[in-house]
């Protein structure tokens, strides 16, 4: 029995006009993990999952699904993955009770199991009052978790999310996030891709960055923030400073009169820099990040500029 | 993918596919049934009276086999290409690919869909025909048989239209500048021996020839070429489609990148 959800070795793709997606990608996600696959546009991410679900054909190399080869084995492996595409690739003119029933036979189950299923994927994504609409007359957000239950219709072991809350709003992406914390709780696998790094920091354990075809990084989260040198934070002061001031070895500067940025690197601490600030008589109203942590890294591992 | 599950999957597609064209029986159904009542009504009554009878028969009832089998041949062929196209376009195709079904289900699937278009619009013509002719079935297993291995051909052959479809407009080019041409030219209207020995010759190169001579024999019990040769072409030709098809989609060529 694999400990590996999902298992890749020296994967290649190259396009038929030369361009190389994907070159010698190794790649291990374990059972039960919740998983980040990040990159830029066009490092390969979709191409990953395109083919790890059979949309796209490898040039070379080996994928295992939950043990199974994708190749002489892919009914096994395919049974095991429900997959969120980024676009709604729906048979528009369809009941969504009936594109879920659809879903949930051609994965073998019998209309009175796919009935229940799509019932019940229906229910938990709060779609249930929609049932005889069609996805015409579904808003993008309803839409959205349509995908969502469309995956889970057969109850997959391994969940693939290719940016599932690109454009939704803040309630609903709150919804997913919580829905997603609840399926890998239950026990399955998840591995999603998202440009919103703070999505990945707050769901994911493991992250694997993924620049021009290759894998870059593939580590735990809390290993990965921990190389961060550096972390800047905004100030937000009660009163405005009037005088420069003496931060001892803590790197600043002025945004203007009431906010400051502060730089603080691994060894250096938010309360010792509290405690200089109160010596001086500055009262910090609020803080927060300058930017996401794992946004830092990330521009950096991908060697692109923050500025 | 266990053999019963795999049933299930097919059903799955095929009664997705029957709900489709039902959904829109006006644009489905209703025109071929529509455009026979108007070749019975110009062809058979207006023009067919002063033409005399063929083969024996009078040039309605010669004709009304063949117009059957246009229906057929033109509805299984729709259903497939169409249907494969707008779920490509759509890319609902999607749902099946990453489903554990074997491509041959798919292929399967999509073919039933067109046969069952193709088979409910050859009744719905004949049930038109009926209100012009009549119609005394000689041989009611090589009506049924001939009527599902041609449904089953050109459902199979808009398929692979459908697997190479770029465009709408590519679902329609086969259609109108080969299927059609080839329809009229089958032997529908006239009998082959009518024609000069050139065009005779020319005219058994032709498959639909063999589909509405087979079905001709069915109703009439009158046909232009050998019933052996007929079920032979039309076997032959289903059996090549059909690998071709799959091999398509296994080769991934049209759906995946």
């Amino acid at each position: 029995m694999t400990e590996y959800a999902l298992s890749i070795h020296s994967l290649c793709k190259t396009y038929r006009n030369g361009v190389v997606a994907l070159d010698d990608v190794e790649l291990e996600v374990k059972k039960g993990d919740f998983f980040a696959l990040l990159g830029p546009n066009g490092a390969g991410k979709s191409t990953l999952i395109g083919i790890i679900t059979s949309l796209v054909s490898k040039s070379a190399g080996k994928v295992h699904v939950m043990g199974y080869d994708i190749d002489s084995q892919f009914s096994q492996a395919k049974s095991k993955i429900g997959v969120v595409p980024q676009d709604f690739n729906f048979n528009k003119f369809e009941p969504i009770l009936e594109i879920l029933k659809n879903q949930a036979g051609y994965f073998g189950m019998n209309r009175r199991a796919a009935l229940l299923a799509a019932e019940e994927c229906l229910d938990k994504l709060s779609l249930w009052e929609k049932r005889k609409h069609t996805p015409r007359e579904l808003s993008g957000g309803m839409n959205r978790r349509l995908l969502i239950a469309r995956a889970l219709v057969h109850d997959p072991e391994l969940l693939i999310l290719d940016e599932p809350t690109a454009g939704v709003d803040i309630e609903i992406r709150r919804s997913i996030w919580k829905l997603m914390r609840k399926n890998n709780e239950d026990g399955r696998t998840i591995i999603l891709t998202t440009h919103y790094l703070e999505e990945a920091e707050n769901l994911c354990r493991s992250i694997g960055i993924i620049d021009r075809g290759k894998i870059i990084v593939n580590t735990s989260m809390r290993k990965l923030l921990e190389k961060l040198k550096e972390e800047s934070f905004i100030l937000y002061l009660q009163h405005p400073i009037t005088q420069p001031l003496d931060l001892e070895d803590y790197s600043y500067k002025v945004i203007d009169s009431k906010t400051l940025e502060v730089a603080l690197s691994q060894n250096k601490t938010l309360h010792r820099l509290f405690n200089i600030l109160s010596r001086q008589a500055v009262t910090v109203l609020s803080i927060r990040n300058k930017a996401n942590r794992l946004e830092e890294l990330f521009l950096t591992m991908t060697g692109q500029s923050s500025e | 993918m266990k053999p019963s599950h795999q049933l299930v999957a097919l059903h799955t597609i095929l009664a997705k596919e029957i709900r489709r064209f039902a959904r829109i029986w006006m644009q489905t159904i209703l025109p071929s049934a529509i455009t026979v009542a108007l070749y019975f009504l110009i062809m058979g009554k207006f023009i067919g009276s002063r033409i005399g009878n063929v083969d024996g028969y009078t040039y309605i009832e010669f004709i009304a086999p063949g117009l059957i089998m246009m229906g057929i041949i033109s509805n299984s062929y729709a259903n497939s290409v169409s249907s494969f196209y707008s779920s490509k376009f759509q890319r609902h195709i999607e749902e099946m690919l990453v489903s554990p079904m074997p491509n041959y289900i798919i292929v399967l699937g999509f073919v039933l869909g067109g046969m069952a278009r193709g088979l409910i619009v050859g009744v719905a013509v004949t049930l038109t025909a009926l209100f012009f002719t009549r119609l005394e079935i000689q041989s009611v297993t090589l009506v049924v048989v001939t009527s599902i291995l041609t449904a089953a051909l050109f459902s199979t052959a808009g398929l692979i239209n459908g697997i190479f479809a770029k465009s709408f407009d590519d679902t329609s080019i086969v259609p109108t500048f080969v299927l059609t041409p080839l329809t009229y030219l089958g032997g529908i209207f006239f009998s082959i021996s009518m024609l000069p020995d050139f065009w005779y010759k020319a005219s058994q190169l032709n498959p639909i020839l063999y589909m509405v001579n087979s079905f001709r024999m069915g109703i009439l019990g009158v046909s232009d070429v050998d019933l052996t040769v007929a079920m032979s072409v039309i076997i032959g030709l289903l059996a090549a489609l059909f690998m071709t098809s799959l091999y398509l989609l296994n080769k991934g060529i049209g759906i995946r990148n």
